[in-house]
């Protein structure tokens, strides 16, 4: 029987990167994430682990670019200012195909902003981030057990498509204390890590780069890449729903907001509005056709987002024609996270709209 | 008869890409050289940079991993760190290691990773066109510095081999060339000394290797090789600078 422990998101995604086991970190102190190179820098010496303090987030990309190369399992984390600075290393991962798993604890910002919870880094960290027109998955917790459960499932992604992983939470997620049971983790069958340089002790020689300049090599090389990124949309989309089946109109918000989206809803529906929840989980590969499916139905969709708009332009894409899509949104800031009241007086103006 | 001179076995029978009078090639052969002397070549773990020596892997027959550009020690870090008992060692310019790559040697050194950094001073930048480094000599013309380095506006060049000498976590600091058969020895023998520091688990070691680099000198191989000794070594003078007691 599992026990129930009471922890920060922030410890819990630490907790779930030893069940998974991750032995190695490096990193930088950055708010609203320094627990987690705290947590491990007192766990993982004693498990025969190594966690290394970087000079930098650029160091600390880079070791941990040098210790998936190897084949084992390792990680990161930081936050938004930090993330900036990792985008170069996390590109070099992508193009070389290493696993790996990067926590964003994301701040407010642009600039040195704040650290206040945001979802400002979404086109950041979705999008590629750096440079070369790649992506990596992202995971987008709304618990304290999501931080667990979630960053175990991260590190299974890595190693199943070779590629860096980012878990994206801000300081809500990263800062809460609430249950956790902490699972074992799933069992998942896994490719060997034939490609991993361990010194070639007779075999062929190994490689791992992401440089390319035979003819049509990169080219090739990218193909295979996008292969790569339509298996995860067929495959791994991930998302929650709550009280849409009759829904008219659905409220679509990722991380934390969710969390206040979900009571608005809970509220709404006592006073009768036929209102759903959709919460996107992976936010690369975007839960596309799920939402597509659920909006149609509807007919509206009511994106929420701490920012001024970024994932609604993801809900567009989705639903296209087939239901109409508005947006509310609070940039962040000290002060700026909408009440649950403030969201349901939000739906209440949308819902008369479709009413009409 | 007696075979006296071959290729080293951590070395491929390839043809080279560099061009003619470029030492990279003498400077790898060197390497392989101290591989094979400690017999690590099966469990060597080669950093490549960014710059011309990024095809290391085309040339040594061992396990490379490729770094971004300047992040090599820190790349180096995280494999030796994961694999202690792999052989790391890493392979950069001036311009990667002196550069862009500064925090990155300064932190891996000072933590004094058990790792061999092998340094090529060419004082320019080869591989994107011969712009100024931060190596490159007061009044020396680059495309770049097309008056001359300008000490009151470019700064003094770096005397890396000393600078690493400073750090706690060094426990081999030194400076070689590679433009006379005399020189070659004495690097030979600097490289494998470096390389016994980590085969025998002794800590971070720094090689730095006058170099030439006759494309974007503007030279031919042969004056390239003579600027060697005339203009350089006596700014960065040949030597080891740090050599931690067993
Ligand atoms: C982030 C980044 N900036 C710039 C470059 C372009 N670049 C490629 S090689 C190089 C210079 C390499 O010079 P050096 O390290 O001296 O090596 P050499 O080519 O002389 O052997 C530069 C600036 C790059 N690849 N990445
Ligand atoms: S450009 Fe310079 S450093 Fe590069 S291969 Fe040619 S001579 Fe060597």
């Amino acid at each position: 029987m599992s026990k129930r422990l009471f922890v920060k998101g922030n410890e819990a995604a630490a907790m779930g990167a030893v069940e998974a086991g991750c032995r190695y970190y490096f990193g930088y102190p950055i708010t609203p994430q320094s627990d987690i190179p705290e947590y491990l820098s007192r766990e993982l010496p004693p498990l025969n682990g190594e966690f290394i303090q970087a000079e930098s987030e650029i160091g600390a990309i880079n070791m941990l670019l040098g210790a998936s190369a190897t084949g084992v399992r390792a990680m990161t984390s930081s936050s938004s200012p930090g993330i900036s600075l990792k985008q170069e290393g996390i590109s070099y991962m992508a193009g070389a195909e290493l696993p790996g798993v990067i926590i964003n604890i994301s701040r407010s910002g642009p600039g040195l902003g704040g650290i206040d919870a945001s979802q400002s880094d979404y086109f950041q960290c979705v999008k590629g981030g750096g440079h070369g027109g790649y992506h990596i998955p992202v995971l987008a917790p709304n618990s304290v057990q999501e931080m667990y459960d979630l960053t175990m499932h991260a590190f299974d992604l890595a190693d199943l498509y070779r590629t860096p992983v980012m878990l994206l939470g801000d300081s809500v997620i990263g800062q809460m204390k609430e249950a956790l049971i902490p699972n074992p983790r799933p069992v998942r069958e896994l490719p060997a890590k034939g490609w991993a340089v361990r010194g070639k002790s007779g075999a062929e020689q190994r490689v791992v780069k992401s440089l390319f300049l035979g003819d049509g090599e990169l080219e090739a090389h990218n193909w295979h890449l996008h292969a790569k990124y339509q298996v995860m949309k067929e495959k791994e989309c991930m998302s929650e729903e709550y009280e849409t089946a009759d829904a008219r109109l659905i409220v679509a918000g990722f991380g934390s907001v969710s969390r206040i989206a979900h009571t608005a809803v809970t509220m709404a529906r006592a006073e009768g509005m036929k209102v759903g929840l959709f919460r996107p989980v992976t936010l690369f590969p975007f839960p596309e056709q799920a939402l597509a499916q659920t909006a149609a139905r509807a007919g509206k969709v009511l994106v929420v987002e701490l920012n001024t708009g970024q994932m609604v332009e993801d809900v567009r894409l989705s639903v296209g024609a087939a239901a109409q899509v508005s947006f509310y949104g609070r940039p962040p800031g000290a002060g700026s996270l909408p009440s649950p009241e403030e969201l349901l007086e939000v739906i209440r103006k949308n819902y008369d709209e479709t009413a009409r | 008869m007696q075979q006296v001179f071959k290729r080293p076995q951590s070395l491929k029978d390839v043809q080279t890409h560099f061009c003619p009078g470029c030492h990279h090639g003498t400077i790898h052969r060197l390497v392989a050289d101290a591989m094979d002397l400690y017999g690590v070549q099966d469990r060597t773990i080669g950093v490549a940079s960014v710059g011309c020596s990024v095809f290391l892997y085309g040339y040594f027959d061992i396990d490379v991993v490729e770094a971004p550009h300047g992040r090599a020690p820190a790349v180096a870090t995280g494999v030796k760190r994961a694999r202690p008992d792999s052989f790391v060692f890493t392979y950069q310019g001036d311009g990667d290691l002196a550069a862009i790559g500064t925090a990155e040697i300064i932190h891996a050194a000072n933590r004094g990773e058990d790792i061999t950094v092998v340094f090529v001073n060419n004082t320019t930048y080869g591989m994107t066109g011969g712009q100024m480094a931060p190596t490159t000599l007061v009044g020396q013309k680059t495309s770049t510095s097309p008056y001359g380095r300008d000490k009151s506006k470019d700064g003094s060049p770096i005397k890396m081999a000393e600078l690493m000498a400073q750090l706690g976590g060094v426990a081999y600091s030194a400076r070689v060339a590679v433009d006379s058969p005399k020189h070659v020895l004495e690097a030979k023998k600097v490289m494998r000394e470096a390389f016994g520091y980590q085969a025998q688990g002794k800590g971070f070691s720094f090689v730095e290797v006058l170099s030439a680099c006759p494309t974007n000198w503007g030279m031919n191989p042969l004056k390239a090789n003579a600027r060697i000794g005339e203009e350089m070594i006596p700014y960065f003078p040949l030597g080891v600078f740090k050599k931690e007691e067993a």
